[in-house]
């Protein structure tokens, strides 16, 4: 996946300016960087729910973002969660689950069911298939909104802050989930706050701020070794707080 | 004891009648309720458009019934309609077109009101998930709205049902004009009334319950 100058205004308000990010197959990239500046946008541009107004997105070598662009195609690859929970309340978790792979990619119930059972089996929520979306914590809810993507098959995950409104004690299995699809080796772009999975989860730190790219590099050199002084006073602030 | 079998008696002596009335006074609401359902959706949909002149057009509509009373609605389409479209249309066509319109106008403003409190969160996930527009409002928005609806719908219903009273003064023999013909004759105000006063609760109250009752359960 790869980002050329992209670039997005509301208005008069430049949000992204000339972003460039390459994000190697296989490869976890963490971005930080203080509410507002631009990261959600960022997320929402590859995936299409915002239209660039210039720049270029490339994935798997094929360039799209423009009038022609099949956007149901894209977004059945590129899967993504959001920060609230968002799983369909009017159905159950089976029926979350297998809307999109049986209704825009037109698969075999049985294949998706097979699927999705034992997605929910390796998240530890097998159990949970008839239920409500209410009748479930946050944490489950946001692990089962991620089974909800994988079930597409997606080459690429986005993740925007899936932890940001769950019960602290519920941070934990979330991101273990996301540990673990690393290490099987999805494609991710992780919107996060939880500097602790930041430095031990991602291949690569982008520290953003107001719309640019302030700083990236490894994470053992971007907490241990900042260059830029807004990476350091971001930084500070967490560790401080 | 003796008392009693005396008003069922007159009642059963009057059922033509007060059948005849709740006959034409279900039908009417009936009747007003199925094309306000899908007056209703429509005008709804329309004013989910973001569009100013549609969004405008529709305001003015809704507002010219909430403005101007059920009465004075009735009361001009029963004078002035047969003015102009002649002398074919019937006091409770005339009736049926005004409880068709207040109601889908206020029906609108539910099925607006239920699609546009979906949070955008939703829409998101579900063209993230790869539907396409039309499978958003079928598979997402469509059911959660109706859920939301059907509670305001069926008291929507008590409404078009209490309301149909008023028919008796633009001349459709619904159960008040019949209760009034009867009493002229046999001089039973307080048995009639009683009748129709527990016709109207016995229709109505159990559907204000349900309401509540399905409100509770989707929630
Ligand atoms: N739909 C929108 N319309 C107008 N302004 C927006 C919209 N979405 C985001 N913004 C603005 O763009 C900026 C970046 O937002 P966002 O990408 O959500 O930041 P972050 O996710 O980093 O907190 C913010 O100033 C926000 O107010
Ligand atoms: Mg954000």
């Amino acid at each position: 996946m790869e980002l050329r100058n992209i670039t997005k205004s509301f208005g008069d308000k430049k949000v992204l300016d000339k972003v460039n990010l390459n994000v190697k197959e296989g490869s976890a990239i963490v971005i930080l960087g203080p509410s507002g500046c631009g990261k959600s946008t960022l997320l929402r541009c590859i995936n299409g729910l915002e239209k660039t107004d210039d720049g270029e997105l490339v994935f798997n070598n094929i360039k799209y973002g423009d009038e022609k662009t099949n956007w149901r195609n894209i977004r059945g690859q590129i899967g993504m969660v959001f920060q609230s929970y968002e799983l369909y309340p009017h159905m159950n978790v089976l029926d979350n689950l297998l809307l999109s792979p049986t209704k825009v990619q037109k698969r075999d119930k049985n294949e998706v069911k097979e699927m999705a059972i034992s997605l929910l089996k390796r998240v530890g929520l097998d159990d949970r298939l008839k239920s409500y979306p209410h009748q479930l914590s946050g944490g489950q809810k946001q692990r089962i909104a991620i089974v909800r993507a994988l079930c597409m098959n997606p080459k690429l995950m986005l993740f925007d802050e899936v932890t940001a409104s769950i019960d602290p004690e519920m941070v934990y299995e979330v991101l273990q989930v996301i540990r673990d699809l690393k290490n099987e080796g999805m494609t991710m772009i992780i919107v996060t706050h939880e500097m602790g999975f930041a430095k031990s989860a991602s291949d690569h730190v982008i520290f953003m701020d107001s719309g640019n790219i302030v700083e990236q590099s490894s994470p053992n050199d971007f907490f241990s070794n900042p260059k830029e002084e807004r990476t350091k006073q971001f930084l500070n602030k967490f560790l401080h707080l | 004891m003796q008392d009693n079998m005396n008003w069922l008696e007159f009642l059963i002596s009057e059922r033509v009648l007060l059948l005849d009335g709740i006959y034409q006074t279900i039908y009417v609401s009936l009747i007003a309720l199925f094309y306000s359902l899908i007056g209703g959706l429509l005008v709804g949909f329309i004013r989910c458009i973001p569009n100013k002149i549609s969004a405008f057009i529709s305001r003015i509509y809704l507002e010219s019934f909430r403005i101007i009373p059920l009465i004075v609605w009735l009361f001009a389409a029963f004078f002035l309609i047969p003015r102009f479209m002649g002398r074919g249309f019937s006091s409770e066509a005339s009736a049926i077109w005004v409880f068709t319109l207040w109601g889908s106008a206020e029906i609108g403003e539910l099925v607006k009101g239920a699609i546009q409190s979906l949070p955008t969160i939703q829409r998101e996930s579900a063209l993230a998930l790869g539907l396409s527009k039309t499978q958003l409002y079928m598979y997402i928005l469509i059911p959660q709205a109706v859920r939301r609806l059907i509670p305001t719908v069926i008291n929507m219903a008590t409404r078009i049902i209490k309301t149909t009273s008023m028919l008796d003064f633009v001349g459709v023999i619904e159960i008040v004009a019949r209760s009034r013909q009867i009493i002229e004759r046999t001089v039973e105000p307080f048995i009639i009334w009683s009748f129709v006063f527990f016709f109207f609760f016995f229709l109505c109250y159990p559907l204000t319950l349900w309401s509540r009752h399905l409100e509770k359960k989707f929630r």
